[in-house]
């Protein structure tokens, strides 16, 4: 019998659901998500879109553990530049073609060659790959690549069917084909992207819901006014401020996850003329500026004490940071001492960028009234974002209030930013120790071992400073307390499995 | 008449011109790199060299153009930078809600704005002049999103009486649609009312003093003959000119209130392709803006001959 | 009250009768003292802003944020702990620049041009008008972008961007009005005496140009306050930490339900402030309309 063969928590779950089905589950996003192909997307309500359109090769689970998905299994060579993967029989993709291991190397050539592929740099190591048999397929390395499975567990491990795919060329996004729980339907750009029900899901039982809309609503005042008027199931990102009006409302539910990411201040240290001022030139100044900074006050004031104070890429609570540098305590006086040490006792004026969303605004305000006491002047110039991305990375700045969204290995929060040939080192900061520290973290499999590459890496940040880490935003749902069955994850994503809503 | 609107016609031909290479000029002088933006947040250099290469960015200026120009006269106006989708299609999905929008508001300023001026310069120097003098200033100094979100948080939330936000088209379903509308329409609409009744006011109150409007009384006509048949069509002409100068604010300045109802139009439109930098969507947005306005002013100056046909040589 | 102007009456030189006269009406008119009262108490306050007792508009106290109105803060502390009223006071001299420097950089430019246009008609009307219309075709964020990148981001800066954008709406009410007043009878036997250009701009154009502009001027005086709200928000008006009523606003959109008094104080600043230079306006108005006495 069916019941028999499909009973367990997931089928229990969409039992109950199914007593009072939800037609439709309505979901606020903060923006709306650009193209909607994942080898060419960058924004991160496009990943939360993907989380119900495209299944990935491999999944994470809410402690960053790597678990199968639409692999079922992989295993490493003893040099690790060969992996050798299993896959799940019996998927099919949106448009009913077979999923197979010619279908994972079609969507790993396109992430590699498709002249406007963002996922290049992701898929890199990859040098060659072979199709074993149906379900297996063998990739080639060019060097050991610890990072390569935490990139499966994202866009660049997500299946679109190669039919499509060769279709539509560069323009799939405007109708993706994928293998997820739901089918694409349509998009009204900035109104609504409308998802529904794929019959044939492997893991159709886990799913509750005939459609998914996804509604992008960027004002937080007014995402929420539309949770609370019944016109949304769950939000994404509700405003810090706005938490405890949410906790204490007894229809609305809140779950929370610290984020993968951080933010932080850039110091211009040798990207161009702008470097040469005193907080480029001295370590002491920018840990004079780090140390006048109070953390904790930073992060009552703006965000009310709902986020992570830290001082690291890494989140205080995360297995890869550094615990000998705990977030430091604020020190006026050792400020002044490092100020006074690098020979500027009277003070000194530092321009920060800053992008001019209110929030950002904030936090530098409450940054420039913490270091004027240590005798540190800073100057905020506004600009948007467009504008503070270019000026950022041409070298057009002193120092740069700017964050990084996070990524799954930690290689993905330090290397790029600190090598000194690293795509997002804007800093232009340089130190061999610190590129043989974070090149020999991508060599190894062993998480023992990374993570002493990463202290190194760490301890030597912490005497550079050409970052400083400010907090770690965390992210807040809200859901209607009607939705069951949802569970936050450190990466930000809505996963519908076993999510049902009852009336 | 018709050799008016003819000649008006051929004269717009240079001006969209002119609009269309001061806008695109006037964009890739601006500050940022759409690129960079789109490059995502690696910004790969790799990624960097193929995106410049396919939207031609290496291409100097005037043949980008050309380019644009070229195609835009065989109705072709690019893609979004920002999600792939044709200009055209853009625009066409994003006019009609815009449109919806800007008509619903525009009556509901003229329903308010139009009789309070009226009343207000009859009963010049009253209690109802004052009423309506500071109902009309509280809809102008109020903002938008202030105003917006207050009704949201009142109306929707507290009374649950209207969607808080979004859009359904009016064919789907008219009058969802239009309940749909009309918190944002008022939003909206009120700061244009206040402008319109002043403006309704002033004019009535010069015309009141005419010559005209006092023969007309002393031929014993009744008073509200006179009112709005020999005052207010006086008074209509410097009203029509306010009102063809707000329907265009209204088609680009519905950006506050689309934002804060997230009505998917034109203002929002635009705002973000100018923060992505999408240069084709501001493009074809500003173009078709442009046309609407000329449009306008035509509209307009034909609407000053009927109402005052000495005006007609020109 | 006297007929309309007739030529002969009004081929006197009438200015400096005229000035007193009005000065005589405007005075006899309560509600535009009231709002010329309104208008000199924010200018006043504005200008007196560094001598007032209140705590400085960037001062902060971390353990009073978002703090309604108490005895030490009688407007209630911001969203980092800053007093909002003397924010309030400090904001007005940004806030009521942006007003008035904007109109005044869009009454300089628009009406001499409107005039001109209407005036001279032919092509030096075409050219006029075509400019204005590509003018307004232009989105205002994109003008105000696009000059914030060449001038660099500051207050002034966002005056001129908002004045040039304010300014075709004046171009196109001098030069309706213009065309008008050319129909009268009276233009036509003044024109027939053989009053020259000059001498027909200034007797009988200026004066009736006047009433539209003044009401429409003082209108958006007040979107102009509200514009710098929306060009601070994109970082193109005040720079923070320097206050604005407008950025005030704008913050405090996202804390209406937890600290209302931070968007009510600045809002009834705007309210009070576009009331006076309504009334005023009106009073203006009033007493410069050639067919009234």
């Amino acid at each position: 019998m069916r019941i028999t063969k499909t009973l367990g928590l997931a089928a229990l779950l969409a039992m109950t659901a199914g007593l009072a089905h939800a037609q439709d589950l309505r979901i606020g996003l903060q923006e709306d998500p650009d193209v909607l192909d994942p080898d060419q997307s960058r924004t991160f309500v496009g990943r939360i879109v993907y989380a119900s359109l495209c299944d990935k090769l491999v999944d994470i689970t809410p402690d960053l553990e790597i678990i199968p998905m639409l692999a079922t299994g992989w295993e490493w060579s003893d040099d690790g530049t060969e992996l050798t993967m299993s896959l799940r029989e019996g998927v099919t993709f949106h448009d009913g073609e077979p999923f197979n291991a010619a279908a994972v190397a079609a969507n790993i050539d396109r992430s590699k060659n498709l002249d406007v592929s963002r996922r290049k740099s992701e898929v890199k190591s990859i040098e060659s790959w072979e199709v074993v048999d149906d379900y297996t397929i063998r990739f080639t390395l060019s060097a050991p690549d610890a990072t390569l499975m935490a990139q499966f567990a994202d866009r660049a491990g997500m299946m679109l069917s190669p039919k499509a795919t060769e279709a539509a060329g560069a323009d799939f996004g405007l109708n993706p084909v994928c293998a997820g729980p739901f089918v694409f339907k349509e998009r009204v750009q900035q109104d609504r992207i409308v998802l529904e029900k794929f019959a044939d899901y492997y893991r159709a039982d886990e799913i509750n819901f005939d459609s998914v809309t996804f509604l992008p609503i960027p004002d937080t005042t007014v995402r929420l006014a539309n949770l609370r008027a019944g016109d949304l199931h769950m939000l994404e990102r509700l405003a810090a401020t706005d938490l405890a009006s949410a906790e204490a409302d007894d229809g609305l539910n809140v779950e929370r996850a610290t984020s993968l990411g951080y933010q932080g201040i850039t110091i211009n240290i040798a990207n161009g003329p702008r470097a040469d001022n005193p907080i480029g030139q001295s370590a002491a100044v920018r840990r004079a500026l780090s140390l006048s900074i109070d953390r904790n006050a930073l992060n009552q004031v703006v965000f009310e004490g709902a986020f992570a104070p830290g001082n690291q890429p890494y989140a205080p609570t995360s297995p890869w940071y550094n615990t000998a540098f705990p977030v430091p305590e604020r020190d006026i006086d050792a400020a002044k001492a490092l100020l006074a040490e690098a020979g500027h006792a009277d003070g000194i004026t530092v321009e920060v960028q800053v992008a001019n969303n209110p929030v950002q605004t904030q936090v530098m305000q409450v940054i420039q009234a913490m270091a004027a006491e240590a005798g540190i002047t800073v100057e905020l110039a506004a600009k948007e974002f467009a504008t503070l991305l270019a000026d950022q990375s041409a070298g057009e700045f002193v120092a740069s209030q700017i964050g990084w969204s996070g990524r799954v290995d930690p290689d993905g929060n330090i290397h790029q930013f600190m090598t000194a040939n690293g795509g997002l080192n804007d800093a232009d900061y340089s130190n061999p120790d610190m590129d043989k520290a974070l090149n020999e973290a991508r060599l190894s499999n062993d998480p023992a071992v990374r993570k002493q590459s990463y202290d190194a890496a760490i301890a030597l940040q912490q005497e550079d400073m050409p970052i400083i880490y400010l907090y770690h935003p965390v992210w807040i749902w809200a859901l209607d307390e009607k939705v069951a069955g949802f569970t936050p994850y450190p990466d930000g994503m809505i996963r519908l499995h076993g999510v049902s809503v009852s009336e | 008449m018709l050799a008016f609107l003819g000649r008006r016609i051929l004269i717009a031909i240079p001006t969209v011109f002119l609009i269309s290479v001061f806008v695109f000029t006037l964009q890739h002088l601006l500050p940022g790199d759409p690129i960079l933006v789109m490059a995502g947040e690696e910004r790969d250099p790799e990624i960097i060299a193929a995106l410049r290469e396919k939207y031609r960015m290496n291409d100097p200026i005037t043949v980008q153009y050309l380019a644009w120009a070229g195609n835009a006269l065989q109705g072709d106006l690019g893609i979004s930078l920002r999600t792939q989708q044709p200009v055209l299609e853009l625009i066409a999905e994003k006019l009609p809600v815009t449109i919806q929008l800007a008509v619903m508001a525009l009556i509901i300023a003229i329903l308010i704005g139009i009789p309070a001026g009226v009343l207000s310069a009859y009963k010049k120097g009253t209690w109802i002049d004052w009423l309506a003098n500071i109902i009309a200033l509280s809809g102008l100094s109020v903002p938008n999103f202030w105003l917006g979100i207050m009704l949201i948080l009142l109306v929707s939330v507290r009374l649950g009486w209207l969607p808080a936000s979004g859009y359904l088209p009016l064919s789907e379903d008219p009058l969802q649609s239009i309940r749909v509308m009309v918190m944002p329409a008022f939003v909206l609409g009120t700061a244009l009312a206040a402008t319109l009744m002043r403006h309704t006011r002033s004019a009535m109150l010069s015309v009141l003093k005419s010559d005209y409007v006092r023969t007309a009384r002393a031929k014993g006509l009744r008073e509200g003959v006179v009112l709005v048949k020999h005052a207010l069509r006086n008074a209509l002409v410097p009203v029509v000119t306010v009102i063809t100068l707000l329907f265009g604010e209204l088609l680009a300045g519905a950006v506050l209130t689309e934002q804060i109802f997230t009505i998917p139009g034109f203002g929002k439109l635009v705002v973000d392709a100018v923060f992505n930098r999408d240069y084709a969507v501001v493009q074809g947005i500003v173009l078709c803006t442009g046309i609407a306005f000329i449009a306008m002013n035509i509209l307009a100056d034909a609407a000053y001959r009927v109402l005052n046909p000495r005006m007609s040589d020109q | 009250m006297t007929a309309t102007v007739d030529p002969e009456v009004a081929a006197d030189p009438l200015p400096p009768r005229r000035r007193s006269r009005a000065w005589a009406k405007f005075r006899r008119n309560p509600s535009a003292i009231l709002g010329g009262a309104i208008v000199v108490f924010f200018l006043v306050v504005a200008i007196l802003a560094p001598l007032l007792p209140v705590p400085g508009p960037a001062e902060t106290d971390w353990s009073a944020v978002r703090k309604p109105p108490t005895a030490a803060h009688p407007f209630g502390t911001d969203e980092i702990g800053r007093d909002v009223l003397s924010r309030m006071i400090w904001g007005a001299q940004a806030s009521l620049l942006a007003g008035v420097v904007s109109v005044l950089i869009a009454v300089a430019l628009g009406v001499p041009l409107g005039m001109i246009a209407g005036y001279m008609r032919g092509w030096t009307d075409a050219v006029i008008s075509r400019f204005t219309e590509a003018l307004l075709a232009a989105p205002f964020l994109i003008l105000a972008i696009a000059l914030a990148a060449f001038l660099g981001p500051s207050l002034t800066n966002a005056m001129i961007a908002i004045g040039l954008s304010a300014m075709p709406i004046f171009v196109r009410l001098s030069r309706a009005q213009t065309l008008s007043v050319m129909t009268e009878d009276y233009v036509e036997s003044a024109r027939a005496v053989g009053i020259g250009h000059v001498g027909l701009i200034w007797r009988y154009i200026l004066p009736n140009i006047f009433p539209p502009i003044i009401v429409q001027g003082t209108l958006t005086i007040a979107t102009a306050i509200i514009a710098e709200a929306s060009l601070s928000f994109l970082g193109l008006g005040q720079q923070p930490p320097a206050p604005s009523w407008g950025a005030m606003l704008n913050t405090a959109k996202n804390f209406l339900e937890q600290a209302p008094w931070m968007a009510l104080y600045p809002g009834i600043a705007i309210f009070l402030v576009v009331l006076g230079f309504n009334l005023l306006g009106d009073g203006l108005r009033d007493a410069l309309d050639p067919r009234d006495t």
